[in-house]
């Protein structure tokens, strides 16, 4: 199996994603392994204006590229190969945006010492 | 019964209204006659000769064209074949690829020519070219694009791909873009085969008869594109007793079997005009209301700019000039069609038509402007003279 992260991306709108998404989000998991893939890990992302960019020494308020959909979450699945990985991918639940999918060279998560 | 009715229209959708309407049909007869002894039986028949009567009046085209009207016979697609070349053009023409890796690609690895020919074929230099098929092959390997030929819910959209890639590779070989020769035999060979072998491969696929139909009727014509110096030559100027008509036959037999047990593709439709155009006897008395007609359909299934400039060219031979400048200048102020030299050059073509030859030649200027073919510059500054003659 290979590792791939969704990345998605929405248009953002000022409000809460719509009840039906959180609930389509948290049948996800479940949804992907029942066509033989595994997500790994999630991550949900506060809205942009959350953000703060670095660029060498400058501080600015905003995400580090300004674009129309904005990244609000990431998650990384397992699948045999691309088109499974796409197969999975489409199942993500999407109001006004759409995902990217990419190959991992590597995930980890640090154990506590 | 409604999987033998949809085996006939190829669509659920249809398929449920015929059934409709035979349970409709059964509720009149039936009162009057009797229930039948194998009332399933006589539905599913009912059903199926609705679908087939919904598809004949669905589509003016087909009362033209009474073999885009499926035969029953025609069962569906049998299970794709696992063979290697198969999975491997696949592979090539994967869409997670940018158009022109898919073709560099296919040529490199599926045709087996060699990256300096293929640099050379697309007129860019072989580090670039090189540089394309490292970093194609390098998504395949990093992205795990997989070596298999797709599952039959997926078929039909990866072999469009497939077929587009091939058609490309024909159409480049065909009226290449710059330089001196305009047909790059080279090409259009290796198009042919891959066409040809798809073929085999799949051999119950009906746009992939589509699309070697399709070369077949453009091929059979490649000895009278231009004379013998090389200058390029209009269908109508064209020696039509020098076509080859070994391979109009076989692209004529070829269209049946695309247009036959389903609804039409892009490419079956775009095969059926070429033939209809490699069997008339002169242009003029070419069909070219059913030319239009086909354009029609293959313009609601595939609305593309380009398809409706070459209808307007069917157009002006049924309608006249006049109607079919009209399309050509909504195109025009559509933009979409910006720098495509066949659009001022078709309006040229039109305005002459008309008498207008001060706008003609100002068409043709704009046309020669964006050629960067030798042969087809020549033909247009040829035309242009023609329209200042006069």
């Amino acid at each position: 199996m290979a590792q791939y992260a969704v990345l998605i991306f929405e248009r953002e709108t000022g409000a809460e994603l719509p009840p039906e998404s959180m609930a389509a989000h948290g049948r996800l998991p479940q949804r992907i392994a029942e066509q033989g893939g595994r997500v790994v890990a999630g991550l949900a992302l506060e809205p942009s204006g959350t953000a703060t960019a670095i660029r060498g020494d400058l501080v600015t308020d905003g995400p580090f590229i300004e674009t129309k959909e904005a990244l609000a979450g990431v998650f990384v699945l397992e699948a045999r190969d691309l088109d499974h990985a796409l197969a999975l991918a489409r199942l993500t639940p999407i109001v006004d945006g759409g995902v990217e999918v990419r190959p991992l060279t590597g995930f980890a998560v640090m154990e506590e010492g | 019964m409604l999987a033998a009715t949809v085996r006939v229209t190829r669509d659920i959708d249809a398929a449920e209204e015929a059934v409709q309407d035979a349970y409709v049909q059964a509720l009149r007869t039936w009162a009057d006659d009797g229930v039948p002894d194998r009332p399933g039986a006589w539905l599913t028949t009912v059903s199926r000769r609705n679908a087939l009567n919904a598809m004949r009046r669905g589509r003016t085209l087909a009362a033209k064209l009474p073999l885009l009207v499926g035969s029953e016979g025609d069962e569906a697609v049998p299970d794709p074949i696992p063979d290697d070349r198969l999975r491997l053009i696949f592979t090539c023409c994967h869409p997670a690829l940018a158009r022109e890796a898919q073709v560099a690609l296919t040529l490199r690895l599926v045709c087996g020519v060699a990256t300096p020919d293929v640099a050379q074929a697309f007129l860019v230099a072989e580090a670039t070219m090189a540089a394309r098929l490292t970093r194609a092959k390098k998504k395949i390997s990093a992205a795990r694009i997989p070596y298999a030929v797709p599952g039959a819910d997926e078929l039909p959209e990866r072999l469009e791909a497939v077929l587009t890639v091939i058609h490309l590779l024909y159409a480049t070989g065909h009226t290449a873009h710059s330089g001196e020769d305009l047909v790059r035999d080279d090409l259009t060979a290796r198009a042919l085969d891959l066409a040809r072998m798809l073929r085999l491969l799949l051999p119950a696929d009906r746009e992939v008869a589509g699309l070697l139909a399709l070369l077949l009727a453009h091929h059979a014509r490649r000895a009278t594109r231009t004379d013998a110096g090389g200058r390029l030559l209009r269908l109508e100027e064209q020696d039509r007793t020098a076509w080859d008509r070994d391979l109009i036959a076989e692209a004529d037999r070829l269209v049946v079997a695309s247009l036959s047990g389903g609804p039409p593709g892009r490419f079956g439709l775009q095969a059926a005009i070429a033939a209809l155009h490699a069997e008339a006897p002169s242009y003029e008395r070419t069909d070219w209301a059913q030319i239009r007609t086909l354009y029609d359909v293959l313009l609601g299934l595939w609305p593309s700019p380009v398809v409706a400039l070459n209808r307007a060219v069917a157009v002006s031979m049924v309608d006249g000039p006049n109607a079919a400048l009209a399309e050509v200048e909504t195109l025009e102020r559509d933009g979409r069609l910006a720098g495509y030299r066949y659009l001022p050059a078709t309006k040229a073509d039109l305005l002459h038509r008309l008498g207008r030859d001060g706008e003609a030649a100002e068409a043709y200027r704009a046309a020669l402007a964006l050629s960067g073919n030798t042969a087809e510059q020549e033909f247009l500054a040829e035309r242009l003279r023609f329209t200042g003659s006069r």
